[in-house]
């Protein structure tokens, strides 16, 4: 409840503040949210699993997001930025898909 | 690497799920547990982190296009302005002959008005005003006839009169033109120019230049001498500014008609 009610504030945050994205983080932020959102799904299914651990949640948030945006990292210092941006999102879409599925069944049965 | 570690588990569990309700909303229940507190903080930050991005994404519209699109929409832009700036040159060459054309229509014009009015001077048919003489010749014994008033005529046009007219004793003018001529009059009192009768004394008026003028009036065996042979006396004065203002009435040739060559060398 707090989570959602976090995520709420920081949605509205946004929207009022309207920051601009610093030049330095422009190619990370994109991948670096998607990764988050990974989480965040993983985190939910895990609940539902009974098995959620704040602790893990927190260490795999974190970890997602450092891990995307060192791939986009090493893609842009090799020259295949664009490509391995892609290849990442299309994993953690499969991801983000296979925990929602996941989560649908719990909720759903279905 | 989310729920990975925790262990996998089957996906099939239908006897949970009317428990996953409860779970969620169990998990959901606001604990101030310093794991909370932190997914929260995390939460939020993805929230704003999402709505930035997504602002981000949608104010620049080129910068997140793909490589090959930019070169899409470069290539037909390109072309596109090639496209205009031929156009531009093509309009610009169209305007410049628009307006060059104009200007010769114009230069043409004034110099045909130019050569009407030129023409005009020399066929007598416009009044014409310069520095020139004026010639008085007084005849009391009506001896002046005709041949001497032509010579008189000719050695003004050999002196470079540009317009003549000649007057009696009544004022009336007739101008000297290409086809004027001179008559005796039958009863010797005075002659015909282009069949009007003038009586002395005649007064004539010759535009060009007064100096020229008056010295080949006044040449040994010329016009005075022929003048004072005759028992009259010619006067010439030199003016600044003479008007010839009789008009000779052209008549429209009845025959004779601009061949094409000659009227488009003009």
């Amino acid at each position: 409840m707090i989570a959602a009610l976090a995520l709420a504030v920081g949605v509205v945050l946004g929207v009022i503040l309207h920051p601009t994205v610093p030049v330095g983080l422009q190619p990370y932020l994109p991948i670096a949210v998607v990764a988050a959102l990974d989480a965040v799904f993983g985190g939910i299914r895990a609940i539902l699993d009974g098995i959620f651990d704040d602790k893990v949640f927190v260490v795999s948030f974190i970890a997602n997001v450092l891990v995307a945006a060192l791939i986009v990292f090493l893609g842009d210092q090799l020259g295949v930025g664009s490509q391995l941006s892609t290849g990442v999102v299309v994993v953690l879409g499969i991801r983000i898909f296979s925990n929602a599925a996941a989560i649908r069944r719990h909720l759903f049965r279905a | 690497m989310t729920v990975d570690e925790p262990g996998e588990e089957p996906a099939e569990q239908p006897d949970r799920t009317p428990s996953g309700v409860r779970l969620l909303l169990e998990a959901g229940r606001p604990r101030a547990t310093r794991g909370q507190l932190i997914g929260a903080l995390l939460c939020g930050l993805l929230g704003f982190a999402l709505v930035t991005q997504v602002h981000s994404a949608s104010g620049l519209g080129f910068t997140t296009a793909r490589q090959s699109d930019l070169v899409d929409i470069l290539d037909s832009l390109s072309s596109r302005s090639d496209q205009l700036r031929a156009q531009i040159a093509t309009e610009q060459t169209s305007l410049s002959k628009l307006t060059g054309g104009t200007n010769q229509t114009q230069a043409a014009l004034d110099e045909a008005q130019t050569r009407v009015e030129t023409l005009q001077i020399l066929a007598g048919t416009a009044a014409a005003m310069g520095p020139g003489i004026e010639l008085e010749i007084s005849d009391p014994q009506h001896q002046v006839g005709a041949d001497v008033l032509l010579e008189a005529l000719e050695e003004l046009r050999d002196a470079g009169a540009e317009a003549i007219q000649i007057s009696g004793a009544s004022g009336h003018a007739v101008r000297l033109v290409a086809s004027s001529y001179f008559l005796d009059a039958s009863d010797s009192s005075g002659i015909i120019v282009d069949g009007t009768e003038l009586a002395p004394p005649y007064d004539i008026l010759a535009i060009g230049d007064p100096p020229t003028i008056t010295t080949a009036m006044g040449i040994p065996g010329g016009v005075l001498e022929t003048l004072s042979g005759k028992g009259a006396t010619g006067t010439v004065v030199q003016h600044d500014v003479v008007r010839v203002t009789a008009l000779h009435v052209l008549s429209t040739p009845q025959y004779a008609h601009p061949a094409p060559a000659a009227s488009s060398a003009g």
